[in-house]
């Protein structure tokens, strides 16, 4: 095992290229990145993490940028993760968020990493909460997290951030879609963006009309924020409403039922990785699924008895046989 | 039933951009300098992306500082420089120099746009690997990338 303490020297040191590496290198799975994560690991913890989601063209990014420049100006660290979707079918990704970001480019006390989905579904990469923790140990105090576009569903930013934003814009529903299951109800803060435009204020009511119709969160009201993240309007609030929340986290006990809830799902997640990774390695390619396949594709059999069988076999594998054999 | 032409989900995930363990090439396409026309570079971008790369755009209107800045906290194994309003000998000495400064020797820098025939072995000599002009068929350049990418050393 690597020690932490030597890690931490080579990564606050002046070969800059280090930390990004190691991101990499935590992203590809590759077995030196994940033991220097290791190492690093119990030096985590003390980051506020926040996560900025919301529908593709609500101003995701843009209100990042926004926030970063505050966030500068107050002479503050911060770093950001932008996660952009990859494409099902060839595996690319066109990593488009940090556009609106370059602004801060020359700027040391920020970094930014843009990230593909890598096939995760949810609106993070299976790698994006090692890469927080990565930040989170080196030591910036504040890790802003870019989800992919994400509409009705797409709610895994929850299990990661201390502080969720959901960022609406105009003209994106009524009042029965704002009542809808999903996004809205992971929001500790809500940004309805572009606030400028014609239906802002139309939206800032049903939104607020659906939000009254249910229990505040975790006993606390979610307030509805206008912002215009190109020109900086409704900024400050946002920020201030962000660390508003970080002080209710600290001084209710709701940060340790957070970060128990995101150590649960992070490990679940990671065990459901593992699973999937062991049935394609051993049963996904037997013939007995390739048969039952066939079966299913032909009409002779149901999936659902096609799966019935097969986990009958994964049962009896487990008690006796490795499974896979 | 017939059999079907798809492809089996595991070739599909270790397309061209991707090296054997399925790990994306990144690549930074870039806009230097004053030069408001993207749409070659976005051509290539979706280009790239659907070759199986991870693609950086940074937009338009990119100081050889801010380029560089993005290609070592992206971490990206290639940049490509599109550029159409002439500057190329103004900006290019001083995106490389950028780079060198940061560490980035081992990244592969290619150019493309118009840029004339005669300026290129100046370009070759700042260290810009290739340079595609106009007309240069998409396939050359992934195949070009996919072939010259660096593996990228791990500082560890």
């Amino acid at each position: 095992m690597v020690a932490a303490e030597e890690l931490l020297v080579r990564l606050r040191g002046s070969d800059r290229r280090v930390l990004p590496r190691l991101a990499s290198l935590v992203e590809n799975e590759d077995p030196r990145g994940l033991q220097a994560l290791d190492a690093l690991f119990p030096l985590s913890g003390h980051a506020h993490i926040v996560g900025v989601t919301g529908p593709p063209g609500a101003g995701k990014s843009t209100l990042v940028a926004a926030l970063l420049s505050l966030i500068r100006e107050a002479g503050r660290r911060v770093a950001v993760i932008a996660v952009d979707p990859s494409s099902p079918i060839s595996g690319g990704a066109v990593l488009g968020d940090r556009i609106r970001m370059m602004d801060r480019h020359a700027d040391d006390g920020v970094f930014i990493r843009s990230m593909a989905s890598r096939g995760r579904q949810g609106g993070l990469a299976w790698a994006t909460s090692g890469l927080v923790h990565l930040l989170d140990a080196v030591g910036f105090p504040l890790i802003l997290v870019e989800t992919v576009g994400t509409g009705q569903d797409g709610t895994d930013i929850v299990s990661l951030a201390d502080t969720v934003v959901v960022v609406e814009a105009p003209g994106l529903g009524d009042g029965v879609q704002a009542i809808k299951s999903g996004l809205l109800e992971v929001g500790d803060i809500v940004a309805v963006n572009k606030a400028d435009q014609p239906g802002a204020e139309d939206a800032i009511r049903l939104l607020r009309a659906s939000l009254d119709l249910a229990h505040p969160v975790d006993g606390r009201s979610v307030p509805i924020l206008p912002t215009v993240g190109v020109t900086g309007s409704g900024m400050p609030a946002l920020l201030a409403a962000i660390d508003d929340h970080d002080g209710w986290l600290t001084e209710s006990d709701q940060r340790s039922r957070r970060r128990e809830r995101a150590a649960r799902a992070e490990v679940l997640a990671g065990l459901r990785v593992a699973l999937d990774r062991r049935l394609e390695a051993g049963p996904g390619r037997s013939p007995e699924l390739a048969s039952l396949v066939a079966r299913v594709a032909h009409r002779d059999l149901s999936p659902r008895h096609a799966v019935d069988a097969l986990t009958v076999a994964l049962d009896a594998a487990a008690s006796g046989r490795p499974i896979g054999d | 039933m017939e059999s079907c032409e798809l492809p089996e989900p595991e070739e599909m995930t270790r397309s061209a951009g991707s090296e054997a363990l399925g790990t994306p090439v990144r690549i930074l396409i870039a806009k230097p300098g004053l030069d408001g026309h993207d749409r070659g570079a976005k051509v290539l971008v979706r280009a790239l992306r659907d070759a199986g790369f991870e693609v950086v755009y940074t937009g338009l209107f990119q100081t050889p500082e801010m380029i560089a800045s993005a290609a070592l906290q992206e971490d990206v194994q290639v940049i490509g420089l599109s550029i159409l309003s002439g500057a190329h000998m103004a900006l290019f000495p001083r995106i490389m120099e950028e780079l060198r400064e940061r560490g980035l020797d081992d990244v592969l820098v290619v150019a493309g746009g118009t840029i004339p025939k005669a300026d290129i072995p100046r370009i070759k000599a700042l260290g810009v690997a290739e340079v595609f002009g106009p007309g240069t068929r998409l396939a050359a350049i992934v195949d070009y990338i996919r072939e010259n990418a660096p593996r990228q050393s791990p500082l560890w």
